[in-house]
């Protein structure tokens, strides 16, 4: 039903569009401003000065292909464990199902902060303590709850009668999974990378822990840390930022629909 | 089921049990086992550094309840918590009643409002941090030459963090919001606009009770999360000044990786999950209340 567009509605518009974009665009411009003049109220001229320093001065770039390789282990982990179980649970009957979604959800509860002691210990037992895998395993078990809930409930809207017929044409259960309702499932698939992705580039605190050469910083953990003896490098930091969120914010706006599906399938759903 | 002869049932169910090992396993390795092996530490002194372990049984959880400075980072954390997600709920209501009407534009909006979820939480706090800025913040400026140290005076800082907080995750209460909304079936509206009700009346009378359960689950994940906050404030304050942004995570933080007190650190994490857990249980009995209401 279209309805007229009364005052009101224009200004909670524009409100919302402000407070929500307002401080992201402040940041953009913050990148731009020469660097000298960030004390006057206005940039005379804008310059990439900034994401010059940023990424040929600073092992910036670098920072950015460790985000990219732990959240793509990440997520590929993530699809091929969860995958499997995913269909499981919505298409096959077996003992435990009830349990193994409750305490998915319970995982997904945890404070990470409860867990950090002994992963740091375990990590550090292995030899894996200051690695981009040691990483991932981690952040794979804080990520799967979201996967298996995305994923059940993708898998859940499926026809049986598919899954059947594969049976009846002689596919072992495993089979009609990765011949047949697999492919079907790409979309979950995709939406369930899109979230996984976003949560492992987005991670802090293990990534804060568990890392301690600078050149295997992730995204996050460099921008944190970015400070100079004299003054915080404002205009570095801002273009820093931009070039981390610039890749998720395109992300976002190219699946809008895919991302509040995801979220809400595994949030509100049962 | 029809089709598949008996045995072919319980072949089944054996390869449903092989499809979920991997999934069990990494669950109970990396966060089952870890939540049990802190318990197991907090019960011992345990200083990395000097290599020194013995278990001394109860005596950190003794200690915890005479540390003043765990129940002020626990009234920090409650209070974060608390009025965090109820600022989040009273701008997501509006929002999303605003994202369900039809406009031109509204897919733009719908977009425009994950870019703050999907931004990493540190680079929104640096962004904010640069905003509250004391000398050139925009912040000061927008208020014309004020000059308040949002960052660095106690009673402002934690507002600051809570700011931050609520700009971050208000799109995704109000996109549960949305969810709950578009499950209201648009009879019972229709029905109270012929029988003359105001915009408001049919507000209070229908919208707001059938969405209970959805505003229900948006608190129930939002305060978990809330609860458990340290990127930001991590970022913004470190927990400053004077301790007064210190929360849960990060005391422990601090104790476990910069004191490398590992013993007390776990007690500290232990006692943040099991304050978890007892707000879990809360929530989870009112929401099962509610549903065995309807």
């Amino acid at each position: 039903m279209r309805q007229r567009v009364g005052l009101g509605t224009a200004l909670a518009v524009v409100a919302f569009l402000t407070f929500f974009l307002g401080p992201f665009f402040w940041q953009v411009l913050t990148s731009l401003w020469p660097d000298g003049e960030l004390t006057r109220p206005w940039p005379s001229h804008l310059t990439w000065d900034s994401y010059a320093s940023v990424l040929w001065g600073r092992p910036f770039l670098r920072v950015v292909v460790n985000s990219l390789v732990v959240a793509a282990l990440t997520t590929g982990f993530c699809l091929v464990v969860g995958s499997a179980a995913a269909f499981a649970l919505a298409k096959l009957e077996f003992r435990g199902k009830g349990l193994l979604l409750s305490a998915a959800l319970a995982v997904s509860m945890f404070p990470p902060i409860a867990t950090v002691s002994p992963l740091y210990l375990i990590l550090r037992a292995v030899g894996l303590r200051d690695s981009l895998v040691g990483l991932a395993l981690p952040y794979a078990t804080f990520a799967m709850p979201l996967t298996l809930w995305v994923l059940t409930s993708f898998f859940k809207q499926l026809p049986d009668e598919l899954y059947r017929a594969a049976r009846v044409d002689g596919c072992t259960p495993f089979q009609a999974f990765r011949r047949v309702l697999l492919p079907l499932a790409a979309p979950g698939l995709a939406t369930t990378a899109i979230l996984v992705f976003i949560f492992a580039w987005n991670e802090f605190l293990f990534a804060l822990t568990f890392l301690t050469t600078p050149e295997k910083r992730t995204v996050p953990v460099a921008i944190s840390l970015f400070a100079s003896e004299y003054r915080e490098p404002w205009g570095e930091i801002a273009a820093a930022s931009v070039v981390a969120t610039l890749p998720l914010v395109v992300l976002t706006v190219l699946f809008q629909r895919r991302i509040v599906s995801g979220l809400t399938a595994g949030a509100v759903k049962e | 089921m029809s089709g598949p002869v008996r045995g072919s049932l319980e072949r089944e169910r054996r390869q449903a049990y092989w499809l979920v090992a991997p999934a069990v396993v990494v669950l109970a390795g990396v966060a089952l086992y870890p939540i049990l092996a802190a318990v197991w530490l907090s019960l011992h002194r345990f200083i990395l550094v000097f290599g020194e372990r013995r278990f001394v049984g109860l005596g950190n959880y003794a200690y915890l309840l005479g540390d003043a400075r765990f129940w002020a980072a626990l009234g920090n954390t409650a209070y974060f918590t608390a009025v965090a997600v109820t600022v989040e709920l009273l701008l997501a209501v509006p929002l999303a009643l605003l994202l369900q009407k039809s406009f031109p534009g509204r897919g733009l909006l719908r977009a425009s409002v994950l870019v703050p979820w999907a931004i990493p939480t540190v680079v929104s706090a640096r962004l904010w941090a640069w905003m509250f800025n004391p000398d050139y913040g925009l912040i000061n400026r927008l208020l014309l030459g004020r000059d308040i140290n949002w960052l660095g005076a106690p009673g402002y800082a934690l507002h600051a963090a809570i700011l931050v907080d609520v700009w971050k995750t208000t799109p995704f209460v109000a996109l549960l919001v949305l969810a709950g909304l578009q499950g209201i079936p648009e009879d019972l509206y229709k029905a109270a606009r012929v029988d003359g009700a105001s915009p408001w009346r049919i507000f209070r009378s229908i919208t707001l009770p059938l969405l209970k359960p959805a505003l229900l689950l948006a608190v129930l994940f939002r305060s978990l999360d809330a609860f458990r906050v340290f990127d930001a404030i991590y970022v913004l304050t470190e927990g400053g000044p004077a301790n007064t942004t210190e929360t849960l995570s990060i005391y422990a933080y601090k104790t476990l990786m910069r004191s490398g007190d590992f013993g007390y650190g776990s007690t500290l994490s232990v006692a943040t999950f099991l304050c978890v857990v007892v707000l879990a249980a809360v929530w989870l009995r009112l929401l099962g209340r509610e549903e065995r209401a309807r």
